[in-house]
């Protein structure tokens, strides 16, 4: 994973609750079996009419909100299935960050580890950035705040771990061997206590 | 030691490394359950960083989320809903072959549902960690397993260490006093669970079912409680294991034989929380309250009653999500003209749901113009079922009876709803298009399934419809 430290950009607005994977990436999409190119099927039943063209009424195609890598939806976004796909059609579109009151878990996780800010923002926060789509933002993941054009700043707090693995790059699956000696140790315990 | 929830008990046991403030701890993995959807990619990381499975044989692979259900051509080709399909199941049974993991393909008897297929090979059991790329891996909790679902990366991380990075989530206990009234099961009251705490309701916690009510229902109904947990946002749901766990165990092809089978119980007893244990939440509900219950929106946590009024749209997005359904607020979902009746899933497969069904179904007819699907969970679900007739008995009402799989609840391999047809369904999501591109879904048990395929409007299974009426919750009486 490359590391992620900031991100500048305007905002999206999904305003919706509840937005779940489904929505992000259909299920009948789910027979690749490789992690590119999903950008085109994301939010697919939403953003294209039955004939194919951009639905109008998407918000985020509208021209204002096209190449907006800060997407700020409404509360619980990716509830649903435990689907990776979600954050690998996500980032391929071009979102890197989701700010939101409330992530759902399996979702965010995913995200993280794919480099894909999932930042859980306070309430208030979140309904004013609701309210008010197109702000240009800072995202700083060292100093978790994101700076608004005023200067004002929104504090967040990451997973101590995902935050150190997204600012440096870390691989999670090379850290974890790291461990074998342990998983190895666990396993002789294991064994002897069966 | 102080007093400790089953969560915890569980959690200690499989810490390889505990948690710290920088880092997450290291839970080691037991069994690691494999589809095709969901691993083709983690096979394809580890093949190009040149790494091994740590322990294929606590994998078990199986194929069922694209699979079609409609029997094999005479040539013995299966009919695909395309050559994308076709080509990652292709891609399981190669992988499978070259790392050396068991899988559940076509041939195999044991071949179903993920979640219906671990179960019933014993394969689950209590106090192991289970995950797969899947988020209705909860259903394993309802043998006390702390079983989650995770995504493709972290399939990655158990194919290659056998273990997960993982932060201690938080505990909340669910108490479902008294007991459910007799024209009510499993899926009536984890529908009113959810309608209570909300599809949010139990984000970032695992929760535990306890109470007189949980305690009386059989393995199929706890597993039916259990998989929707995911459906209130929760990472996992638990249920204590009991006499009820270790009698449906006994004898299965992976369950522990005569000594080991003895040793294991008295471990498996501990299994519980312990008097004092404390939880982060604790939630009360009265099971003599919970009604036949279905949804009337576009998540889970909308569901009611179906005789009760739909609620008022508190802002737009559920009154676009009434729109959608064409559910009226202040009206009853009691009623409304049903285009398709699904029966199946990881929710409700097992052959005690499909007697469910059959039950309603013995000697009446489907309605006209309304399609009706039996999906069994399993090759097993599916031998047992054709051995009591039921098979029959759904043909003979005029519905549909295919080849195990997910089938529409994901609606992936071809099985799927028409825009703007409405589905009564026994599955566990109700997301807009989530069975099809504008169709819509009313999440209800096996019962309401079937009386409503009967009435074409969603419908109570009424008690004059069946002497087997004592049969449909299965509730173990004293």
């Amino acid at each position: 994973m490359n590391p992620t430290t900031r991100i500048h950009s305007r905002t999206a607005v999904l305003a919706d609750e509840n937005i779940d994977t489904d929505r992000i990436i259909p299920a009948r999409f789910l027979t690749t079996t490789v992690r590119d190119g999903l950008g085109k099927l994301c939010f697919h039943d939403w953003r294209y009419q039955a004939d194919g063209s951009d639905n109008p009424a998407f918000p985020l195609n509208q021209p204002e909100a096209r190449d907006c890598a800060i997407l700020v939806a409404g509360r619980n976004f990716g509830c649903g299935s435990s689907r990776e796909h979600a954050p690998w059609a996500l980032l391929d579109y071009g979102i890197r960050a989701v700010l939101c009151s409330e992530i759902a878990d399996i979702f965010r996780g995913n995200a993280l580890k794919n480099g894909l800010l999932a930042i859980v923002i306070d309430e208030a926060r979140h309904h004013w950035l609701l309210a008010h789509p197109g702000i240009e933002l800072a995202i700083d993941v060292h100093s978790q705040s994101i700076t608004l054009p005023d200067g004002d700043r929104i504090a967040f707090q990451l997973e101590p771990f995902a935050r150190h693995c997204l600012l440096h790059g870390v691989d999670q699956l090379g850290y974890l061997l790291q461990h074998v000696d342990a998983i190895d140790d666990h396993e002789r315990r294991m064994e002897a206590a069966a | 030691m102080s007093a400790r929830t089953l969560f915890e008990k569980i959690w200690d046991a499989h810490a390889v490394a505990p948690e710290t403030a920088d880092t997450p701890a290291i839970l080691y993995i037991d069994l690691h359950l494999v589809h095709e959807v969901t691993s083709p990619q983690a096979f394809d990381e580890l093949r190009q960083r040149g790494l091994k499975l740590r322990r294929p044989e606590r994998m078990l692979a199986t194929l069922d989320h694209s699979t079609p259900t409609l029997p094999a051509h005479a040539d013995g080709s299966r009919p695909y809903a395309n050559a994308e399909a076709q080509a990652q199941v292709a891609k399981l049974e190669a992988n499978c072959r070259e790392f050396g993991v068991e899988l559940h393909g076509w041939d195999s008897a044991g071949r179903g549902i993920v979640h219906v297929i671990g179960p019933e090979l014993g394969a689950t059991r209590p106090g192991m960690t289970i995950v797969c790329g899947d988020s209705h891996t909860s259903t394993h909790g309802a043998f006390g397993a702390l079983a989650f679902g995770i995504g493709t990366t972290e399939v990655g991380h158990v194919m290659a260490t056998q273990c997960l990075l993982q932060r201690k989530p938080k505990t909340m206990a669910i108490h479902v006093d008294g007991e459910l009234p007799p024209n009510v099961g499993a899926k009536d009251l984890i529908l009113h669970i959810i309608g209570q705490i909300g599809v949010d309701g139990g984000t970032g916690h695992v929760l535990e079912y306890r109470g007189k009510a949980i305690e009386a229902l059989s393995m199929e109904q706890r597993m039916t409680v259990c998989n929707m947990s995911i459906e209130a946002g929760a990472r996992a749901g638990l249920i204590a294991p009991d006499d009820t766990t270790f009698d449906w165990l006994r004898g299965r092809p992976q369950a522990p034989q005569g000594e080991a089978w003895e040793r294991a119980v008295a471990q498996w007893c501990e299994l519980r929380s312990d008097e004092g244990a404390r939880y982060d939440r604790e939630v009360r509900i009265d099971a003599t309250a919970v009604k036949p219950t279905v949804t009337y929106g576009t998540h889970p946590g909308m569901a009611i009653a179906m005789d009760t009024p739909v609620p008022a749209p508190r802002n737009t997005v559920e009154q676009r999500a009434l729109d959608y359904m064409g559910a009226v607020a202040g009206q009853p979902m009691a009623g409304m003209p049903v285009d398709v009746v699904f029966v199946g899933s990881c929710t409700n497969s097992r052959l005690s749901d499909l007697r469910e069904a059959a039950d309603v179904l013995r000697g009446r007819r489907v309605a006209d113009g309304v399609r009706m699907l039996v999906v069994p969970g399993s090759e097993a679900v599916r031998r047992d079922a054709e051995h009591e007739g039921l098979h029959q008995v759904f043909a003979a009402a005029g519905a549909e009876w295919r080849v195990p799989g997910c089938s529409m609840c994901i609606a992936m391999n071809g099985d799927l709803a028409q825009p703007g047809q409405l589905v009564v369904s026994t599955s566990n999501r109700n997301f807009e298009g989530r069975q099809g591109k504008g169709a819509r879904t009313v999440l209800a048990s096996p019962a309401t399934a079937a009386a409503s395929a009967i009435a074409g409007r969603i419908s109570e299974a009424r008690s004059e419809w069946g002497e087997a009426r004592s049969e449909w919750r299965g509730v173990r009486r004293e």
